[in-house]
């Protein structure tokens, strides 16, 4: 197989599963009875419009790029890490808590404060499935959504309880959110007039750190040995279960951090629904973008995109709300199986004998072949 | 069902296959007929795997095609293979460790999977019959990962002859067996050639000799020799093949020993059943020593290598490294004090698949002042190192970046060999060393084994070649059921005495 083959094949595999997507979505619009081109149209091109629909992609990018570094570490190290939501709601009301609690701080102080907060608390969060994993061999898939479901009842606890804010009691409206955070913990809007935040910038800088991190460190190479074959990690002296720990840690941090910038740089207080199912997409974003930060940051950037547009389209469309759910899903499908398929050699080889090479004409016989020269008898 | 029809006789003509960087074939024919036992040899990497792996379906040829009993087969899969009759045992086995020996056959039997229900009788009685009729014995209900690499190979056997294979294809299958056993799978293969035709590959030109009719010789991917074994000695085809004569170094004895490196005594440890695979095992080394372990594998050398490495768990009993007790520390103290150690399996305990060659290469080094400076890896020592042992060990590999799970087996076992020699370890656990090597590196590495020996390293060969054992220990001890049964000084070790020690009979 060559290589001209092997760039026709990927082209082939990704046209025909983002034919596939569109099919999919197109069939499902259709049966509700909306314009289905609109709406891709809507979905591709409304949010590039202008400025505010760049931005805005951008402030989605942001907690997924987070998000999927933590996600490419646990899972190149061998733990999958499936609660990212849970760690980021622990992280967010860590992060709210420290903003609350620790005022007259100025905001050299008390801003890195609140994310190392949020870090804490998504890490901890996390601790709890990496310890299981590596202590007592708890299936960290099985413990990481667990988690998930407990975080997800504490936030509710935390924003109804003891963090709401005291005005909403007052008035007796009772909506369940915390106070506003006091400005000294707010990130700085990049561009004024818009909701983008200095969070993208963290994020980036984090994703070269990861890079440099995972490849170019000792405790990075312990990491993806570990991941990539245990028990040879194992052999080469390499303590696997407190690396295993690290990494979910690590994950969850992430997690955390990616909440606690969503806090300060977005919404500047805790509210309801704030993760936004973040901690999924991101796992997603992840493996789309091949474990990797070169992959993953332009692969945040695209489901911005397409989280941005989905929400777009529910307006301007009149396509409910859950619709666009049902699209991201098929969107999603078809892009990890294309993945998968362009991963995988023996698919490639099975394509490649569909396609029927050009053989090349080989000896007719094996006389012939020993006329040839090719056998010594 | 495969078809019941006899293989009269299977062509392949002009395989062509090119994988990155490499041509692993280049236009190769060959025939077998009715009833013939061919033999495929030639050095690490020259192709063989992916040849039969063509044949089998797991690979498409670039070029060239199968032609059986006059017609051109297209194999799209190896299901397509099994249903032409023909069957694989592979270099590394393809056996799903925690299911039974019957699941493990009944997996590959599709006419036993019901939709509700998966005929597990059926696939007992085929085995009974098979292990019938061919003497080949197996436990039906042991599950995969309690067997001996041996035993594993005779599942492999029994299963692919269940599914009704009449055209076999054995990619090394004594590498893992013991003189006894390659002496009995070699007589059960003869017998079975009245129904059979069989590609067999090895690195032993003795086994070839003693079995094969015809032999075809691969160098770099091309047909270098075809011709009949009668007509030619072990060492031509060994020249043949590599290209030199090959002459395997032997231990000359003279003054070994320095002071006491390794001291094992009262050793307890459990095997994977939880049985005691070691039960008081005692024994010493030297440095410049080398000290063979022989025995039939299952007798607790495993264990014993994995204690000694820190991986298994020490019930009681000490563990000296130079006067440090090592018992029951982690692996990486232990490989702190200088042990090193060629691991048995070496797809999964020696090399991280996934990983480049150069990282395997410091797999155990990485984090030293010599590859990383304030915990940052240096990349141009770790390159620089990797081209300097690929080329010292004769690694055959495009380049360094390639993952090492790609390489041929020989090449993936110069790969770790290559990591534990460079190490300059005190003392070196070596079990079964040359595996899966062929002849030309075998001789090299039997060689670099003598040099450590003489720069004073003390190594312990666990081995089942008693030829390897002979020609390299200064001492040789017997292991049998979990204790050390005798020490012979290598002059007064013949193949005789160790046979019958082997077999725990008394030493006269
Ligand atoms: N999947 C693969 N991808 C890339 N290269 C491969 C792959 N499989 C084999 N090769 C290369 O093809 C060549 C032939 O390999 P092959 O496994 O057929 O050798 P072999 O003759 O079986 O050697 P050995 O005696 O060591 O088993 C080697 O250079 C190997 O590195
Ligand atoms: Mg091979």
């Amino acid at each position: 197989m060559n290589k001209g083959f092997n760039a026709l094949y990927g082209t082939i595999v990704i046209a025909a599963s983002a034919l596939a997507a569109i099919a999919m979505a197109a069939v499902i619009l259709i049966a509700v009875g909306a314009d289905a081109l609109g709406t891709f149209r809507v979905i591709l091109t409304d949010p590039l419009k202008d400025t505010f629909g760049l931005t805005e992609i951008l402030v989605r990018a942001v907690p997924l790029i987070l998000i999927a570094l933590g996600i490419a570490v646990a899972f190149r190290s061998g733990i999958l890490n499936i609660g990212a939501e849970g760690q980021m709601q622990a992280g967010i009301i860590a992060a709210t808590a420290a903003a609350l609690y620790l005022p007259g701080l100025p905001k050299a102080v008390l801003l890195p404060l609140v994310l190392a907060a949020g870090a804490l608390g998504g890490g901890i969060w996390a601790w709890i499935a990496g310890a299981l994993k590596a202590r007592l061999g708890v299936n960290e898939i099985l413990s990481t959504v667990m988690l998930n479901y407990i975080a997800a009842q504490f936030y509710t606890f935390f924003l109804r309880g003891p963090m709401i804010d005291p005005n909403e009691l007052q008035t007796g409206s009772g909506t369940p959110q915390s106070p506003r955070l006091p400005k000294e913990a707010w990130l700085d809007r990049l561009i004024p007039g818009t909701r983008l935040h200095t969070g993208l910038i963290i994020a980036i800088v984090l994703a070269v750190l990861v890079f440099l991190f995972l490849w170019r460190t000792t405790s990075g190479f312990r990491m993806r040995a570990a991941g990539a074959e245990e028990k040879a990690a194992r052999y080469a002296g390499i303590d696997v279960e407190k690396y295993i720990i690290a990494a979910m840690v690590v994950s969850g941090a992430f997690a955390g951090l990616a909440g606690a910038v969503e806090l300060t740089g977005v919404h500047r207080r805790a509210i309801e629904g704030i993760t936004s199912g973040y901690g999924f997409s991101g796992i997603v974003v992840a493996l789309f973008g091949g474990l990797h930060p070169a992959g993953i940051v332009p692969a945040a950037v695209f489901f911005g995109l397409l989280i941005l547009g989905a929400d777009m389209t529910q307006r301007s469309m009149g396509v409910p709300a859950n619709m666009v759910l049902v699209l991201q899903g098929a969107v999603i499908l078809a892009i990890v199986s294309a993945q998968m398929f362009l991963g995988n050699p023996y698919a490639r080889d099975r394509l490649a004998r569909r396609l029927r090479l050009p053989r090349r004409p080989g000896p007719k016989t094996l006389e012939d072949a020993a006329a040839e020269g090719g056998l010594k008898q | 069902m495969p078809s019941t029809k006899r293989i009269e006789s299977l062509r392949l003509e002009g395989i062509t296959k090119r994988f990155p960087g490499v041509l692993a074939c280049d236009d190769i024919s060959l025939e077998v007929g009715a009833g013939e036992v061919l033999a495929l040899v030639g050095e690490n990497g020259a192709g063989k795997t992916t040849l039969m792996n063509i044949l089998m379906g797991l690979y498409q040829p670039d070029y060239g095609r199968i032609v059986i009993n006059g017609e051109e087969a297209r194999f799209r899969g190896p299901s397509d293979a099994f249903a032409a009759g023909i069957g694989m045992v592979h270099q590394h086995f393809m056996l799903v460790p925690n299911m039974t020996v019957t699941e493990n056959v009944a997996l590959g039997l599709k006419e036993l999977h019901h939709p509700f229900h998966l005929d597990l009788a059926s696939a007992r009685r085929r085995i009974a019959e098979v292990s019938e009729r061919h003497q080949l014995a197996v436990n039906p209900e042991a599950y995969v990962w309690q067997l001996s690499v041996g035993e594993q190979q005779r599942v492999e056997l029994v299963k692919t002859l269940c599914f009704g294979a009449r055209f076999l294809i054995l990619d090394e299958p004594t590498s893992a067996l013991t003189p006894q056993e390659t002496d009995e799978l070699i007589e059960r293969l003869k017998r079975m050639t009245a129904e059979l035709s069989v590609i067999f590959i090895s690195h032993k030109l003795g086994e070839v000799k003693a079995l094969c009719d015809r032999v075809t010789i691969l160098r770099q991917g091309r047909v270098a020799f075809n011709g009949r074994t009668q007509d030619h000695t072990s060492g031509d085809l060994a020249a043949l093949m590599t290209g030199h004569e090959v002459n395997l170094p032997r231990n000359a004895c003279v003054e070994a020993c320095g002071e006491q490196r390794l001291k094992v005594s009262a050793l307890m440890v459990r095997g994977d059943r939880g049985n005691l695979a070691l039960n008081g095992l005692d024994l010493e080394l030297r440095s410049g020593e080398i000290l063979g372990i022989a025995g039939v594998s299952g007798n607790g050398q495993r264990e014993l290598a994995d204690a000694l490495a820190g991986l298994r768990k020490v019930e009681s009993g000490s563990i000296g490294l130079c006067g440090e007790e090592i018992a029951n520390r982690r692996p990486r103290a232990i490989i702190d004090a200088g042990m090193g150690y060629i691991p048995e399996d070496r797809h999964t305990e020696g090399i991280v698949p996934s990983f480049s060659i150069k990282e395997n290469l410091v797999l155990k080094d990485f984090a030293s002042q010599r590859f990383s400076t304030a915990s940052f890896l240096r990349l141009e020592r770790i390159d620089e190192n990797a081209e300097e042992l690929r080329e010292r060990f004769d690694i055959r590999a495009s380049s360094t970046a390639t993952s090492a799970g790609s390489l041929s087996g020989g090449n993936i076992q110069k790969v770790i060999l290559a990591r534990e020699l460079a190490r300059g370890p005190k003392v070196l656990v070596a079990v079964y060393p040359t595996r899966g090597l062929d002849m030309g590196a075998e001789e090299f590495i039997h060689a670099q084994l003598l040099e450590r020996r003489a720069e004073g390293v003390a190594i312990l060969l666990i081995s089942e070649e008693l030829e390897e054992l002979m020609n390299l220990s200064d001492r040789i001890a017997v292991i049998y059921k979990g204790r050390i049964s005798k020490v012979l000084e290598a002059p007064e070790a013949t193949r005789r005495r160790l046979g019958m020690l082997m077999a725990g009979l008394a030493d006269e």
